[in-house]
C-alpha cells in the first residue's frame, strides 16, 4: 500500500470542506461542509496509524474514534442552535445573521405571534 | 499497484466526487445524500486501511445518526425541495482558499512519504481497538463521555423553546 494515496485523498477532501464552510450560505449546508472536514482529518489519523509504527498501537485508530464521537457532540449542539435560529428568524441563512444587534429585539420583531405551524 | 492501491483510488475518487457534489449540488436534500455517499466511501477506505471496528462505527454513526440529523434538520427548516440558486455567496474566494488549502496539505504528503511502500498493519478489530482504548487511552474516554454528557444537556437547554433571546416564557407559549 502507498500510503500517499489516502493522504492526498484526504489532503482533497479537506479543500473540498474549506470551499464548502466559506461558499455555503444555508447553516445545514454548513454542517455538512464541516462534516467533510473532520472525516478528512479521520482519514489522515487512520492513514498514519497503517503508516507510522509507533510506541502506542492503535493510537491513531482510537483518536480517529474520538473525533467520530466529538462530530457527533458538534452536529447535535450545531442542529440545535440552527432550529433555534430558525424559531427565531424563518431562516437559516448565515448571511442575515446580524452579529451586533441587541438580543432582545430580533425576537421580538421577528415572531411578533407564535407561528402554530412551526411551534411543533 | 497492488490491489489495495487501486481500492484506494476507487473509493478515493467516489469519496471526492461526491464530495464535490455536496458542496456544489443546489438541491439541499441532495448533499444530504451525496454526504451519505461520501462517508460510505470513507468508510471503504477504512476498511482498506484495515481498520475494522472505524468502518462500521463510521457507517453507523455517520451514515446512520448523523445524515438522519441533518436531513431532519434540512426538513424541519423548511428547505426548498428543488433547486435554488441563493445557496452560495460568491464562490471564488473560497474556491481559491479550498484549492490552497488542498494543494498545501497535498504538496506536504507527497513531499514526506513520496511513492514509499507500507506493508498493511494488523486489522483493527474491535479487540484491538478496545485494548488500545482502554488501556492507553482510558482517561479520554472518560473525558468524552462527560463532553457527551454536556452536549446532550446544552443541546436540549438550547432548543426549549420558552429560552429565545432573554424573553422569557411566553404566555400561550410555543412548547410542545
Amino acid at each position: 500500500m502507498h500510503p500517499v494515496l489516502p493522504f492526498t485523498i484526504a489532503a482533497l477532501l479537506f479543500g473540498i470542506g474549506v470551499y464548502g464552510v466559506i461558499v455555503r450560505r444555508n447553516a445545514v449546508l454548513l454542517l455538512m461542509a464541516v462534516e467533510l472536514l473532520l472525516n478528512a482529518v479521520n482519514l489522515v489519523l487512520v492513514t498514519a496509524d497503517a503508516t507510522i509504527r509507533s510506541m502506542v498501537p492503535h493510537g491513531g485508530q482510537s483518536f480517529a474514534l474520538f473525533v467520530i464521537v466529538l462530530a457527533a457532540a458538534e452536529i447535535g449542539v450545531g442542529l440545535a442552535l440552527i432550529l433555534q435560529l430558525y424559531r427565531l428568524r424563518r431562516s437559516v441563512d448565515v448571511e442575515d445573521l446580524p452579529l451586533t444587534e441587541q438580543p432582545a429585539g430580533p425576537a421580538a420583531e421577528a415572531s411578533p405571534e407564535p407561528d402554530p405551524e412551526v411551534a411543533r | 499497484m497492488t490491489a489495495a492501491d487501486v481500492l484506494l483510488v476507487a473509493l478515493g475518487a467516489v469519496a471526492v466526487g461526491a464530495g464535490l457534489l455536496v458542496v456544489t449540488t443546489r438541491h439541499v436534500v441532495r448533499a444530504g445524500l451525496w454526504l451519505v455517499v461520501t462517508l460510505g466511501a470513507v468508510a471503504g477506505l477504512y476498511l482498506v486501511l484495515s481498520a475494522e471496528l472505524l468502518a462500521w462505527v463510521q457507517v453507523l454513526l455517520y451514515v446512520g445518526a448523523v445524515v438522519v440529523l441533518l436531513l431532519f434538520a434540512v426538513m424541519l427548516t423548511r428547505a426548498p425541495i428543488g433547486a435554488s440558486d441563493d445557496l452560495d455567496r460568491v464562490r471564488w474566494p473560497g474556491a481559491l482558499v479550498g484549492a490552497g488549502a488542498a494543494a498545501g496539505l497535498g504538496v506536504l504528503f507527497i513531499d514526506a512519504f513520496h511513492w514509499s511502500r507500507v506493508g498493511l498493519p494488523e486489522p483493527g478489530t474491535a479487540e484491538a481497538i478496545g485494548g488500545a482504548v482502554f488501556r492507553t487511552w482510558v482517561l479520554p474516554f472518560e473525558l468524552v463521555s462527560v463532553l457527551l454528557l454536556a452536549a446532550l444537556v446544552g443541546a436540549i437547554v438550547v432548543s426549549r423553546p420558552d429560552v429565545s433571546a432573554g424573553s422569557g416564557p411566553r404566555p400561550g407559549g410555543r412548547g410542545r
